[in-house]
């Protein structure tokens, strides 16, 4: 068979080009490059945030090597999950021998005080009962019966890593949570976290609510499991929200969600139960530290300590500081909906332009509150969200509609790169810089973080590009 | 302790691990485990190549793994599609060091996903409409791709898909070929079903079906090398320093015409084994194409293999190659003077894919260091054989260690670094154990070749001697 084709058509300038935008951005079905994970990746970091609980995934094992390598390379610390090893023959006679064998061997080995079981593509479509199949295992002294088990339908096919999260997160609650009782409440805010790939943002979140006297419980709360101290011992299950707060959730005075595209269907089922829950946007920006400080405020009928007040001013002054770097300079930006909205809305704080937005796992209910979020500013006028678009298109963007700098996960360094801009790492994953996950990017002491990313990135540029007459010793 | 008593304490710390899992799971797991005894090693074979024990922390993959990201993605002119959910091709994208050289999305599409990003109606109306569309979509948007791989995803082989007939029917219609790879996950028990589905694919679609091309008296073959942090390339260029022609690698930074033409060649030199013994037994059976394994992993090694390949061609080739060894043992014998004194006596546990749980332990000897541990995650009874006669008496042998066993081997033998991947790397660097990892060369390399080799005693070096691990106790701590 003849296969070189006739001429060559392809050059880097033709990729660079209107005509080839115009043609990328036709493709219907092709999806190359996109910004988004798979749903049991979600609920295993979900997981990962409960005190002794084992990941468990109920399919193919190469799934599981993948989630946990991914994981991995981003926090730099060991991800513990198992899997049932489902093989051909699990597809013919379905995967209950790998289930139930699967837990019994957990168990024996790992201890755990709750496994969560997610599936991935292979238990999906061949529609494998797993809820009896727990059953049959408890039934068979697998597991011990009082072992509690949660149940979380995560198939790859099916929305992407957030909403596995949320489902992972439901499904934790209903097995493991008692129902409320008004004689048992108690006076804790559950602060839910959400699909968050920075322990240091959950490290903040609970500095905060300490300063603030709040009582409270994070929940998931994976920051010392992804964030483990090296004290010369390795521990499978270093942390996590403790079993006793868990438990006690739905008796919880409020819950407040703090993203509010991973709590879709769990904010739902605690509001079903009763109990009283309120979701903010990611609190990234000042504006989104507030309603946190806020919800906060409001919730427990705390007093904001003067302590809070100075932090927010600190933060303020770090702004007007070093608003003459952001203010006017052009941002493409792609990633999670709950992070792009807190993303966007800091850039407009300073007076940053947002220009092109890409967010591969978008949502109607996404687009609508980008939209509103960017109505809000005049320095939103120029933006658009590229709604379920992905990583090759926003290529075709940058360099026909140059910005100044590429704001996502470490995805984006090929199109930083032909674009020839700086790429400020924020998102997942980010494998191949360290310790960026440890500081945090939410609260206010993340808006001192983001400025000084965004505006010393900018500064090392113009100090490495200069010519000698306008090397300057200020910038 | 005498090596008897090493040998008894190892032999008991297996059954020491092995006993806390229920009684069908040990049965399973003691056949893959043994400590080699050169008095007595009728238990030396381990069983290998069977299912994972479901529940347990296995390091293994799937054919997907096995023939995405090891063999088909590292071929830069093909767009290689991962058809089904979104899932294993992100996972699997820009996470092996396969480099390759060439215009990014003109001629080079290594550093991409392509994905067919299933949905739920996928699932239930079927994917071939969409394959279709997708591969002209590939055609358009990418007019310079010799070809268009199609690597299935568990769905497509459990809703029935027929991919080989849209890929029959593009490739009709476009002239060039669409290779359908029936890959999915669930197949076989670990990455080698996809190697050899993999390998099968090629032999298939592309061997023999190229332009062809003159056999010149010196060309040969790298295979089963893909070209990790630069290995293929400078194993290459020693092998030309020899007077040698590589014209074909498969597949690190290879071209489609390079797999089509991969007979064509004098001799075919084997690395990964694992990976790609299927198509060079092939290529002898069905070509004639004579091939030889070899092993460029430190100098003693590398010194036996230039050997044992220049004896395959005249003399003009034996003269450059003595010349060669000779011109990098002295460079050689300088790294190893300067290493030695601080990695002498140090010893090492191995848990890898593919060829290195064996191929390493020279490299890792010729610095005066000694492996006491090696296992594979997938390989066969064959690959077992050839380690074990290798390996030095007492040495502890594990075959798809589970992460459980891996921790508690370590914590007894206690040694001085662990070679294994991401998932076990952080495992034991919490426990103040230097590690390296062996898959991805921890993002340095290469470490094939002379050139190489120094990379990997620097590397070595400064994992065991790190100032960072002597810090890990505080002060105040009893």
């Amino acid at each position: 068979m003849i296969n070189m084709k006739a001429t060559t058509k392809a050059t880097t300038a033709w990729l660079n080009s209107e005509e080839y935008k115009t043609l990328n951005f036709a493709r219907e079905k092709l999806v190359i490059n996109p910004a988004k994970a798979c749903q049991p990746l979600g609920a295993l970091l979900c997981a990962l945030g409960i005190e002794n609980c084992l990941p468990f995934t109920h399919g193919s094992q190469g799934c599981t090597a993948y989630f946990r390598s991914t994981l991995s390379r981003h926090f730099r610390e060991p991800v513990a999950a198992v899997s049932d090893s489902m093989t051909e023959d699990s597809a013919v006679f379905g995967g209950q021998m790998n289930l139930i064998e699967g837990l019994r061997n957990a168990y024996a080995l790992y201890k755990p005080e709750v496994i969560a079981v997610f599936t991935s593509c292979m238990a999906e479509v061949m529609g494998d009962d797993i809820n009896s199949y727990v059953g049959l295992a408890k039934h068979g002294d697998a597991i011990p019966k009082d072992l509690p088990v949660a149940l979380g339908h995560t198939p790859s096919f099916k929305g992407s890593h957030i909403t596995g999260y949320d489902t992972m997160f439901k499904a934790l609650l209903e097995v493991l949570a008692t129902p409320r009782e008004a004689d048992k409440l108690n006076d804790r805010l559950y602060v839910v976290p959400g699909f968050d790939t920075y322990p240091g943002n959950l490290r903040e979140y609970k500095r905060v609510l300490k300063l603030m006297n709040a009582p409270f419980t994070l929940l998931p709360d994976n920051s010392d499991v992804v964030d483990a101290p090296n004290l010369g011992t390795y521990q499978l299950y270093p942390g996590g929200t403790p079993m006793t707060e868990v438990k006690d959730a739905l008796n919880a005075k409020s819950f407040l969600f703090l993203q509010s595209y991973t709590s879709m269907t769990s904010s739902k089922y605690v509001a079903s139960k009763e109990v009283s829950t309120e979701t903010i946007p990611m609190p990234i920006g000042i504006k989104g530290m507030d309603q946190f400080i806020q919800a906060v405020a409001k919730s427990t009928g705390l007093e904001v300590p003067d302590e809070i007040t100075n932090e927010r001013g600190r933060a303020v002054d770090a702004m007007t500081d070093a608003h003459q770097y952001i203010h006017g300079k052009r941002f493409s930006l792609f990633g999670d909906p709950d992070l792009l909205i807190g993303l966007v809305s800091f850039l407009l704080e300073m007076g940053g332009l947002p220009v092109h937005i890409v967010c591969t796992n978008s949502t109607t209910p996404f687009k609508k509150a980008m939209e509103a979020l960017l109505e809000t500013s005049p320095y939103g006028k120029d933006a658009t969200l590229y709604a379920n678009k992905d990583l090759w298109h926003l290529r075709s963007l940058l360099v026909t509609e140059p910005v100044d700098m590429l704001i996502g996960d470490s995805h984006g360094k090929w199109a930083a790169r032909d674009a020839n801009i700086p790429l400020v790492r924020i998102g997942f994953p980010i494998t191949d810089r360290v310790n960026l996950h440890r500081s945090p990017i939410v609260g206010y002491t993340g808006v001192i973080n983001l400025i000084s990313m965004i505006a010393n990135t900018f500064l090392d540029d113009v100090d490495r590009n200069s010519p000698e007459a306008t090397f300057e010793m200020m910038r | 302790m005498s090596i008897k008593e090493t040998k008894e304490f190892r032999k008991q710390v297996v059954k020491d691990v092995l006993d806390i899992y229920p009684e069908k799971a040990k049965k399973n797991r003691e056949k893959h485990i043994a400590v080699k005894d050169d008095d007595d090693c009728a238990g030396c074979a381990v069983k290998s190549n069977a299912k994972t024990v479901p529940g347990v922390m296995t390091a293994r993959g799937c054919a997907y793994a096995g023939a995405k990201g090891v063999v088909w993605g590292p071929v830069k002119d093909i767009v290689h599609i991962s058809h089904g959910p979104v899932g294993c091709g992100f996972y699997s994208w820009g996470n092996r060091r396969n480099l390759a050289d060439g215009e990014i999305g003109v001629d080079n599409f290594v550093p991409f996903l392509f994905t067919s990003d299933f949905q739920e109606s996928d699932i239930i109306y079927g994917g071939d409409k969409k394959l279709e569309k997708i591969i002209r979509e590939v055609v358009e948007l990418f007019p310079n791709a010799k070809g268009v791989s199609v690597l299935s995803e568990c769905p497509v082989g459990l809703i029935g898909d027929d991919i080989e007939s849209v890929a029959r029917r593009m490739s009709e219609e476009f002239e060039m070929p669409v290779i359908p790879v029936r890959c999915e996950g669930f197949r076989g028990i670990s990455q080698s079903l996809g190697h050899h589905i993999a390998n099968d694919a090629i032999r298939d679609h592309l061997l023999g079906k190229g332009p062809g091309r003159e056999v010149g008296p010196y060309d040969i073959g790298l295979i089963g090398d893909y070209n990790i942090g630069g290995d293929a390339w400078v194993s290459k260029k020693l092998l030309e320093e020899c007077g040698l022609n590589v014209v074909n690698i498969w597949t690190g930074d290879s071209t489609m015409e390079m797999l089509q033409n991969g007979h064509l060649v004098k001799l075919n030199l084997i690395h990964c084994t694992r990976s790609m013994n299927y198509i060079v037994k092939h290529m002898e059976e069905t070509y004639g194409t004579p091939w030889l394994e070899f092993n460029f992993f430190g100098p003693t090694k590398i010194k036996e293999s230039l050997l044992k390949i220049a004896a395959k061609f005249d003399d003009s080739i034996m003269e450059k190659t003595l010349k060669v060894i000779e011109k990098y043992e002295g460079q050689m014998a300088k790294v190893i003077e300067s290493y030695k004194p601080r990695l002498a006596g140090k010893t090492v546990m191995l848990y890898i894919g593919g060829l290195r749980p064996r191929h390493m332990v020279g490299s890792y000897e010729d610095l005066g260091m000694e492996v006491i541990g090696t296992g594979y995650e997938f390989a066969h009874k064959e690959d077992y054989e050839v380690t074990v006669a290798d390996l030095k008496d007492g040495t502890l042998i594990y075959d798809d260690v589970t992460a459980f066993e891996l921790e508690e081997f370590v914590q007894k033998l206690k040694p001085d670094l662990v070679g294994s991947g991401i998932k076990e790397k952080y495992v034991f660097e919490k426990m103040g154990i230097p590690f390296r990892q062996m898959h991805s060369w921890d993002y340095s390399g290469p470490y094939q070749g002379y050139e190489g080799f120094p990379i990997f005693a620097k590397d070595m070096d400064m994992a065991i001697n790190s100032p960072t691990w002597k810090i890990i106790k505080a002060p105040w701590t009893k």
